[in-house]
C-alpha cells in the first residue's frame, strides 16, 4: 500500500508562498509515490486545491488555538486517512508539533522534526547564542519588547539602519528610529511581541536547504542563490551553487544541536568575505523544489528518514540550475469551497467547476 | 400533540460572511470547549447558591502550585524560601493557605503589613517592600523586627532615624536594587541605581550608620516574564553587586531577594502563541535562577562567607490558575457596525486583568451553533469597560454561564467599588466542600465607613 | 426588512449552511435556525408572518423569536446592500 504523508502549509500565495505545495510536489515526484494530504489553516489556502500535489485538503485549529484543538483534529483526521509521517512546514506551528510528536508517535504518525529544546536552541532571539556555541560569526540580535528601544539603542551602540524582524516572519530594514518603531507596531499586531532587532550588515545572502538526521549528522542538501526578488524581498528566482562554507556551518550546525528534520540557514557573506548567520528556520524553504530539480530530493529523504531507512550519504548537488517561480491559478468549483468551509475539507474527488 | 412531541429548542439565527482570511471552521475551536465544573464542583450549582458573578479558588491548585514552585527550586538550591506576595491576593484564605505551605509574606504598605500580622505572620517573617512606608509603620517594623527593604535615601534617613530613637543598633536592612538586565525594561523607579552608583552610595550610608547593617539585597524585574534567561542575568548582576559591596563596606549579604515576576498560563495581549508555549514551566525558571547561583556562588563559602538565601516573591505564578470568575450573559446585542456583543454581569470593575490579558472564557455547558466574534462588555456604564475585544463564541441565551480563566493574580485586589457591590468569592476546599472565604458585598459594607450630617437627611415628603 | 426578505430569494442556499450570493459573490455560512429562515423566506416576504411560522415550529415566544429575527435579518440586510 502506498503511504499518505501529511503536509502543512498549503498557502502557496503568489507573492509570498508557505512551502508545503513545494514538499508535496517532491513528494509525488519521488520513488514512494505517496498519497499527500494537505493541511491548511484558511479556506483560501490555494494548495488545499491542487489535486496534482495535493489529493485532499484538510483545515487544522490555528497554532494560537492550542494544541489540545490540534491533536483533537488530527486524531479525528488520522482515523479515517491513516497518516504515516506528518511534515510540518510552518514557524509558528513547530512548537505545538514538537510538542505533539511523541503523543503522533503513539498514535502511529511519525514524524522528523527538531524536538522543544532544539526548536528553542534555533529562535530567533537566540541568534547570538547558537552563534557562539557553533562558532559561527552572526550580527548582533536583541528581542525587543517595546517600541520605544528603537529610540534608545543608539546609545547601546546600535547604529541605524538595522533589521526589525519578527520571531516567526516577517523582517525589513529601518533606516532610523521612527520607521523601526512603525515596523515593530506592523509586526507585533500579527504575530506579538518580541520583536527583534539585528544589527544590518552589508553583502550577499546565501541559502541552504538541508535535513539533519538527529544524531549529529547532515543527511543532505541543496545550496542555492536568489538571482531576483520580488518587491517584498523574496525570492523568485535562484540558482543552485555550491559553497564549501556554507555547507560546514549547516554541518556544525547539525552536529551542535543535533537537528533532526529539515532546515533552511540564511547566511550572508560580508564585503570582506565573511559568513554571518542571519537566520535558521526549523522546516524546509518555499523554494525546496529545487532539491528534487538538482537531483537531491529533500522531502523524500526527509520521510526515508522517518521511517527509519538506513541511507547512504547523499553526493554533492550540480551548481548552475536554476529556478524560476510563477504564479498559477487552481480552479475550484463552488461545492468544493462549501465543502472546506462547512466542514473544513475538500471534496474527495476534486469536481471541478 | 403529545408531551413526547415536545417542539425543537429555539437557537438564534446566525450569518456570517466568509472573507479573505479567518475562515476556519475549527479557527475558534479553543474557546468552544465548555467547562461545567470547577474542582469537582458544578458551576450552575454553585451559582445557583452564590450568586453571579462569582469568584472560585480551589484550594488543590494553590497548593499544588505554590508546592510545584518549592519543589522545582528546593531541590536545585540549598537556602530558598517564598514569602507570598500579598497584593496579588489578599483573601485571608488565600494567604492563610500559602503560610501553611510555609510561605513568608512580601507585603509593600503599612496595610498590608498589619494584615499579615493580623493572620498571625510573625514580623521575622514579614519582608517590607514598598516606596512608602510612613513613620509609623518603619516604627512598628523596627520594634517588632520585620525584614525592611529599604526604597530611597529618604526612607533610609527615616529609617536610621527610628531605630535610633528606639536604641537599635545595627538593625538588619537589605536595600533593592535597580538595573539593566538586557531582557526586560528595568523598573528604575523603585529602589537604588546600580549602573550610577546610586546602590553602592546607599550601602556606605549603612555601612557608616551605627543603628543599621546591610545584610540582603532585593531586586524585582518586572512581571509576567516569559524568557527564564532575564532571571539567569538578574541572578548574576546581584551576585557581582553583593561581591563588590562586601569588598567596598565589609558587610556580609545573608539574603538575595529576586523578587516576583513569573508568568502563568494567562494570555497577555498581543503575544501571539498559546500560553502552554509561551509560559516557562517552574522548572525552566529554577533551571536559570539555580543555575546562576551555581555559578555566581562557586567559591564563596571557600571565601569564608555564607551561601546566601533565595527569598522568592513570587505572586502571580502560584495563584493565577487557581481561580475562576464565573459570570451570566446579561443581553445579546448587535452594534451598529455588525459585530456581536454580549453585556455580561461582571466588567473591569472585578475583572482588573482584562485590560491586559485575554482570559481563556468558556461557556458552561456544551453549545451548539455557529461560533462568532463577540465582544463582552461588562455591566459599568463606561465606555472601557471591555472585558474582551473579541472572543470567538457560540450563540448564547441570556442567563448562560461563562468562566474566565486565570483570575487568582491581581483581580480580588486591584478590583474596585464601582455602581456595583463586589460578588462572593468561595473557596472549593479539597475534600470538595465549598466555604464563602468572602461574602458578596452588602450596601452597609459601602454606607458604614460614611456619616450623613443630620440635617443633610433628604425629605420628600 | 420586507426588501430584504425579498432580496434572499436570490440567495443560492446548501443544506449544508452555505449560502452564496450570485450577485455580489460573496458567500457565508448560516446556522440552522438561520437555514430555516432563509427557506421560509422564498416563499414569505412578511416577517411578522414568518415569525408566527417559526414559533409553531420552535419552543419559544413570539417576542424572543421575533427579536432573534430581526437582528438577523437587519445583518443580511446589511450584506445584500
Ligand atoms: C516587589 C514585588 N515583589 C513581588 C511581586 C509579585 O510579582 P508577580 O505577581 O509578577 O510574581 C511584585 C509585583 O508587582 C512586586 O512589586
Amino acid at each position: 500500500m502506498s503511504l499518505t504523508i501529511a503536509v502543512t502549509g498549503m498557502n502557496a500565495r503568489a507573492d509570498n508562498p508557505g512551502p508545503g505545495l513545494a514538499v508535496a510536489r517532491c513528494l509525488k515526484e519521488s520513488a514512494l509515490a505517496p498519497r499527500v494530504i494537505g493541511f491548511g489553516y484558511e479556506a483560501l489556502d490555494p494548495a488545499l486545491y491542487h489535486r496534482g500535489f495535493v489529493d485532499r485538503g484538510y483545515l487544522l485549529p490555528y497554532p494560537s488555538h492550542g494544541e489540545d484543538a490540534l491533536l483533537a483534529r488530527l486524531t479525528e483526521l488520522h482515523e479515517r486517512e491513516h497518516f504515516d509521517v506528518l511534515i510540518p512546514c510552518l514557524d509558528a506551528e513547530m512548537q505545538s508539533f514538537a510538542r505533539l510528536a511523541p503523543t503522533l508517535t503513539g498514535m502511529g504518525i511519525r514524524t522528523f522534526i527538531p524536538n522543544s529544546h532544539q526548536l528553542a536552541l534555533r529562535s530567533k532571539d537566540r541568534l547570538p547564542e547558537l552563534a557562539a556555541a557553533t562558532g559561527i560569526s552572526s550580527p548582533r540580535t536583541q528581542a525587543v519588547y517595546q517600541a520605544n528601544f528603537f529610540h534608545t539603542c543608539e546609545a547601546q551602540g546600535w547604529r541605524y539602519p538595522l533589521m526589525v524582524k519578527g520571531l516567526f516572519y516577517d523582517a525589513k530594514l529601518a533606516y532610523n528610529a521612527d520607521e523601526a518603531v512603525a515596523i515593530f507596531h506592523r509586526i507585533a499586531g500579527e504575530w506579538g511581541v518580541p520583536i527583534l532587532a539585528q544589527s544590518w550588515i552589508l553583502g550577499e545572502e546565501i541559502n541552504l536547504a538541508g535535513v539533519g538526521d538527529g544524531l549529529g549528522g547532515l543527511a543532505g542538501a541543496v545550496m542555492m542563490k536568489k538571482r531576483a526578488l520580488t518587491d517584498k524581498g523574496k525570492g523568485w528566482a535562484g540558482i543552485s551553487i555550491h559553497d564549501d562554507e556554507l555547507l560546514f556551518a549547516a554541518k556544525r550546525f547539525c552536529e551542535v544541536t543535533k537537528w533532526r528534520g529539515g532546515l533552511e540557514l540564511e547566511m550572508l557573506r560580508d564585503e570582506q568575505g565573511n559568513l554571518h548567520l542571519i537566520e535558521i528556520n526549523p522546516r524546509f524553504p518555499a523554494w525546496i523544489y529545487l532539491s528534487a530539480g538538482v537531483g537531491c530530493n529533500l522531502p523524500d529523504l526527509l520521510v526515508r528518514l522517518a521511517l527509519g531507512e538506513q541511507l547512504l550519504p547523499t553526493p554533492p548537488t550540480p551548481a548552475g540550475v536554476l529556478f524560476i517561480r510563477y504564479a498559477e491559478e487552481a480552479i475550484v468549483s463552488l461545492a468544493d469551497f462549501e465543502n472546506i468551509t462547512v466542514l473544513g475539507e475538500t471534496l474527495r474527488f476534486g469536481a471541478l467547476a | 400533540m403529545s408531551i413526547t412531541e415536545k417542539k425543537p429548542a429555539w437557537v438564534a439565527p446566525v450569518i456570517v460572511r466568509h472573507s479573505s482570511s479567518g475562515m476556519n471552521k475549527f479557527g475558534g475551536v479553543r474557546e468552544a470547549q465548555f467547562r461545567n465544573e470547577i474542582a469537582g464542583v458544578s458551576i450552575a450549582e454553585l451559582v445557583e447558591k452564590y450568586g453571579s458573578p462569582l469568584f472560585v479558588l480551589s484550594e488543590e491548585h494553590l497548593r499544588q502550585s505554590v508546592r510545584r514552585i518549592n519543589r522545582a527550586f528546593s531541590t536545585r538550591y540549598a537556602k530558598v524560601r517564598q514569602a507570598w506576595s500579598y497584593k496579588t491576593n489578599y483573601i485571608n484564605a488565600v494567604s492563610a493557605i500559602l503560610h501553611q505551605e510555609g510561605c513568608d509574606a512580601e507585603v509593600v504598605s503599612e496595610f498590608e503589613y498589619d494584615k499579615a500580622r493580623r493572620l498571625g505572620v510573625p514580623a521575622s517573617r514579614i519582608f517590607f517592600n514598598g516606596p512608602h512606608k510612613p513613620r509609623s509603620a518603619l516604627a512598628k517594623a523596627v520594634k517588632e523586627g520585620a525584614r525592611i527593604h529599604i526604597d530611597h535615601l529618604d526612607e533610609l534617613a527615616l529609617l536610621e532615624e527610628v531605630a535610633n530613637e528606639q536604641g537599635v543598633l545595627e538593625f538588619p536592612v537589605t536595600i533593592r536594587l535597580n538595573f539593566d538586565t538586557g531582557f526586560t525594561e528595568n523598573w528604575g523607579r523603585f529602589g537604588f541605581n546600580l549602573e550610577n552608583g546610586q546602590a553602592m552610595e546607599a550601602a556606605r550610608r549603612i555601612a557608616a550608620s551605627p543603628n543599621l547593617k546591610l545584610t540582603g539585597l532585593h531586586n524585582h524585574i518586572g512581571t509576567f516574564i516569559t524568557d527564564p534567561r532575564a532571571y539567569t542575568a538578574q541572578v548574576g548582576i546581584m551576585i557581582g553587586f553583593m561581591n563588590s559591596v562586601e569588598a567596598a563596606t565589609g558587610c556580609t549579604i545573608t539574603t538575595l531577594d529576586i523578587g516576583g515576576g513569573f508568568a502563568s498560563r494567562n494570555a497577555l495581549q498581543g503575544v501571539y502563541l498559546p500560553p502552554e508555549q509561551i509560559t516557562p514551566t517552574a522548572e525552566q525558571y529554577a533551571e536559570a535562577i539555580c543555575g546562576a547561583l551555581a555559578v555566581g556562588l562557586k567559591n564563596r563559602e571557600q571565601n569564608g562567607k555564607p551561601l546566601p538565601e533565595l527569598i522568592l516573591e513570587t505572586g502571580r505564578a502560584v495563584v493565577d490558575e487557581a481561580e475562576w470568575l464565573i459570570s451570566s450573559v446579561v443581553a445579546n446585542k448587535r452594534l451598529p457596525d455588525g459585530r456581536r456583543a454580549m453585556v455580561i454581569d461582571a466588567g473591569v470593575n472585578i475583572l482588573f486583568t482584562a485590560f491586559w490579558y485575554n482570559h481563556e472564557v468558556r461557556p458552561a455547558r456544551p453549545v451548539e451553533g455557529i461560533p462568532e466574534d463577540t465582544v463582552l462588555y461588562g455591566p459599568l456604564c463606561m465606555n472601557i469597560d471591555i472585558v474582551r475585544q473579541s472572543v470567538s463564541l457560540p450563540p448564547m441565551k441570556t442567563g448562560d454561564l461563562l468562566s474566565f480563566w486565570p483570575v487568582g493574580a491581581y483581580n480580588n485586589t486591584q478590583w474596585m467599588q464601582f455602581i456595583q457591590l463586589r460578588p462572593a468569592v468561595v473557596l472549593v476546599r479539597q475534600n470538595g466542600q465549598v466555604d464563602v472565604v468572602r461574602r458578596a458585598e452588602t450596601l452597609d459594607d459601602v454606607e458604614n465607613p460614611e456619616h450623613l450630617p443630620i440635617d443633610l437627611q433628604p425629605n420628600f415628603s | 426588512m420586507k426588501n430584504t426578505l425579498l432580496a434572499s430569494k436570490r440567495l443560492a442556499i446548501s443544506e449544508s449552511g452555505f449560502v452564496f450570493d450570485p450577485v455580489s459573490g460573496q458567500s457565508f455560512s448560516v446556522n440552522e435556525t438561520g437555514l430555516v429562515i432563509l427557506h421560509l423566506a422564498q416563499h414569505e416576504d412578511d416577517l411578522d408572518k414568518l415569525v408566527e411560522q417559526l414559533a409553531e415550529q420552535f419552543d419559544a415566544s413570539i417576542l424572543e423569536i421575533n427579536r432573534d429575527v430581526q437582528d438577523f435579518i437587519y445583518r443580511l440586510k446589511g450584506f445584500l446592500k
